[in-house]
């Protein structure tokens, strides 16, 4: 296990996101310039990389992105029969990365692209909750062995590294998608490793965030009676499988989740009409456990949808920008401006309000074609 | 584990970067294209030392601490004219210089601005005049979170920051002095969204354009008829804003002094003084 650091710097992460909501797919050079404009957001301890409509070839698949730290060859061959049992393994291979990368010590990191084979009890569950169940036992029981992302026709890249160095290590200017969202971290109060990095995925959700989160016991405990365990020691994780229990399970949209995770003030509700505190009250109550206390940003995406969120008093920043069917998302304006100089509008939204970016009729013309 | 200083990782020496400025006289082109943080304000302070007053900088994207680094003889003021988007605390620590931007700021304009002058023909980010002790910010369009958070004033040294648009949540927090003027210009139904406005504010005066419920304030402010000395000091005050952005925005001073204004002043000097006295 790695020992955290026992100095504490104070700074800040930075996050990046772009969509296409036509659907169009684009390469990871673009995001990779504007992460290079926040550059000093991060301190080379962290940086990632999701990427949705990666693998259109194996849409219908669940691909697994698996970490095996210090490249443990048990874990790896653990990792190969668990999964054979459980799945099948429609194909598989080494995730192909840059030697030349500046990178140090980078794990091994292996691609299976896979299809549920429930049996016995496992039969009454979805294939979602499936994938979430066999996930979460490789995460805690198989030793140095870690999903870090399990989505359909997505993945993550990740590591300990400048977002630069990652995206070159992985060479992520190979591959297209129609969101991208990407990090770069300065830990603060949990160690800087590879698992650790940032965006954190369960599924094909995924988080990136910039901030600290003081309600993590509660939130975790409250996550855990819902067969969420988190194991990578870091805050953010509890956002992922926060965002997969409302939003996929219970079915919520954003907006109703916004106001659950980044519920207004009590004395602001005190002011709403009847039927606005009536609601309001309601969900504080019910998902008081499920509240993200502390400064936050966050950028998340799934399929067909990328959002920006923050805390109620936004003590994180996030700028917004759009440009015809492109959608922005970034801790700071010049790195949207450094990739996209001339936009159609920039704006900050208020703290606990979400920016939503969600697939439109061309995208879905496309389909229909 | 690889641990680096990405402030100062790979920071070029002046003769190594002064091919990105050109100097003529008392004016200097820099383009800002390719300048990490500390290489452009490097850059900025060699050009006044080779004798340049006004800095023009061109392609800026998110460089930081402009005009942070002028310290110089009283009496050497400078102008710095910013095309692009200057990043993070634009004129922090400014000490006596105007800076104009034609485009938008980020977090922290005028953090802790000693004097002078900055003009941001867009919007800003949060923070906007933090700890700001002197000197005045013009922003044409609206500013983010904890705008003018401890703005302070000493004697004659009364800061000032006028916002043009709105402004989001805490505007005005545990404000100890200063003057602050929010025009909500580009309002849809003349109201402000912001709440928590002055919340321990314990100096200082907010002038506010627009409406604004009680609600929205905070706990340590109270509304105070204006006076005639305010009038005066307002149409001073819109009439350099005016004279700054007349051309870009469509209301004229008569039409914005023409508005209903709310003066805002802290009810006790020590807002938590019953709390932590000992």
């Amino acid at each position: 296990m790695i020992k955290p650091r026992d100095d504490k710097d104070f700074q800040a992460c930075g996050l990046f996101g772009v969509m296409d909501r036509s659907g169009e797919r684009f390469n990871g050079k673009m995001v990779v310039e504007a992460m290079k404009n926040m550059h000093v957001r991060g301190n080379g301890l962290g940086g990632g990389f999701a990427v949705y409509g990666l693998y259109p070839e194996y849409k219908d698949y669940y691909c697994l992105h698996v970490m095996i730290q210090d490249w443990n060859e048990d874990a790896k061959r653990e990792v190969d029969k668990f999964l054979d049992a459980n799945f099948d393994i429609v194909h598989d291979e080494e995730i192909p990365t840059n030697e030349d990368a500046n990178v140090v010590n980078p794990p091994l990191f292996w691609r299976y692209f896979v299809y549920p084979q429930k049996k016995g009890d496992d039969k009454r569950l979805s294939d979602d909750d499936y994938v979430i169940k066999k996930v979460m036992y490789i995460n805690t029981k198989i030793k140095d062995a870690y999903v870090i992302s399990s989505g359909k026709n997505m993945g993550v890249f990740k590591g300990v590294g400048f977002p630069e160095d990652i995206a070159e290590f992985f060479m992520v200017e190979k591959y297209k998608g129609y969101i991208w969202t990407a990090h770069s971290r300065f830990p603060t109060n949990t160690p800087g490793w590879w698992g650790g990095a940032h965006p954190f995925c369960i599924l094909d959700w995924t988080v990136v965030h910039n901030g600290e989160i003081s309600s993590y016991g509660t939130n975790k405990r409250y996550l855990e009676m819902f067969g969420y365990y988190c194991t990578l020691q870091t805050d953010t994780e509890v956002m992922a499988y926060a965002f997969d229990l409302l939003m996929r399970r219970q079915k919520l949209p954003i907006e109703i989740v916004a106001k659950i995770l980044a519920p207004p003030m009590w004395d602001i509700i005190d002011h709403m009409d009847e039927k606005r505190k009536k609601l309001y009250t309601t969900l504080r109550m019910v998902y008081a456990p499920l509240l993200i206390n502390g400064p936050w940003t966050v950028i998340v995406a799934h399929h067909g949808e990328m959002f920006g969120l923050t805390d109620r008093i936004r003590l994180r920043p996030i700028t917004a920008g759009e440009k015809g069917d492109l959608l922005f998302l970034s801790s700071e304006e010049s790195a949207i401006r450094a990739v996209c100089p001339n936009l159609d509008r920039v704006w900050t939204p208020h703290g606990g309000e979400p920016v939503i970016g969600r697939l439109n009729e061309k995208a879905l013309k496309k389909v229909v074609e | 584990m690889r641990f680096v200083d990405s402030y100062l990782e790979g920071v070029r020496k002046i003769d190594e970067i002064i091919k990105y400025a050109k100097i003529e006289g008392e004016v200097a082109e820099i383009d800002a294209r390719d300048l990490k943080h500390k290489e452009l304000n490097d850059l900025m302070r060699e050009c006044v030392l080779r004798g340049a007053r006004k800095l023009i900088l061109k392609n800026v994207c998110g460089q930081r601490y402009i005009g942070t680094r002028l310290f110089f003889n009283p009496g050497v003021n400078v102008e710095i004219i910013i095309y692009g988007t200057p990043g993070n605390d634009l004129g922090a620590f400014l000490s006596g210089h105007r800076i104009v931007v034609y485009g938008n700021a980020q977090d922290g304009v005028g953090n802790t601005m000693d004097s002078g002058e900055i003009i941001v023909h867009g919007r800003a980010g949060d923070v906007v005049a933090m700890a700001m002790r002197g000197g005045k910010i013009f922003i044409r369009d609206s500013v983010g979170y904890r705008t003018a958070i401890h703005m302070k004033e000493y004697k004659e040294r009364i800061p000032l920051l006028v916002i043009g648009g709105t402004a989001q949540d805490f505007l005005g927090e545990y404000m100890a002095g200063g003057r602050v003027v929010l025009l909500g210009l580009n309002l849809k139904n003349g109201k402000h969204r912001s709440h928590y406005i002055g919340t321990g504010m314990h100096g200082g005066i907010i002038y506010l354009r627009g409406k604004v419920e009680d609600y929205q304030l905070g706990k340590e402010v109270g509304v105070v008829d204006m006076e005639q000395e305010d009038w005066k000091f307002l149409e001073k005050v819109v009439e350099e804003f005016c004279g700054h952005f007349g051309n870009e925005i469509k209301v004229d001073k008569d039409e914005i002094l023409g508005g209903k204004f709310m003066k805002l002043i802290p009810v006790t000097k020590r807002p938590y003084g019953k709390i932590y006295a000992y």
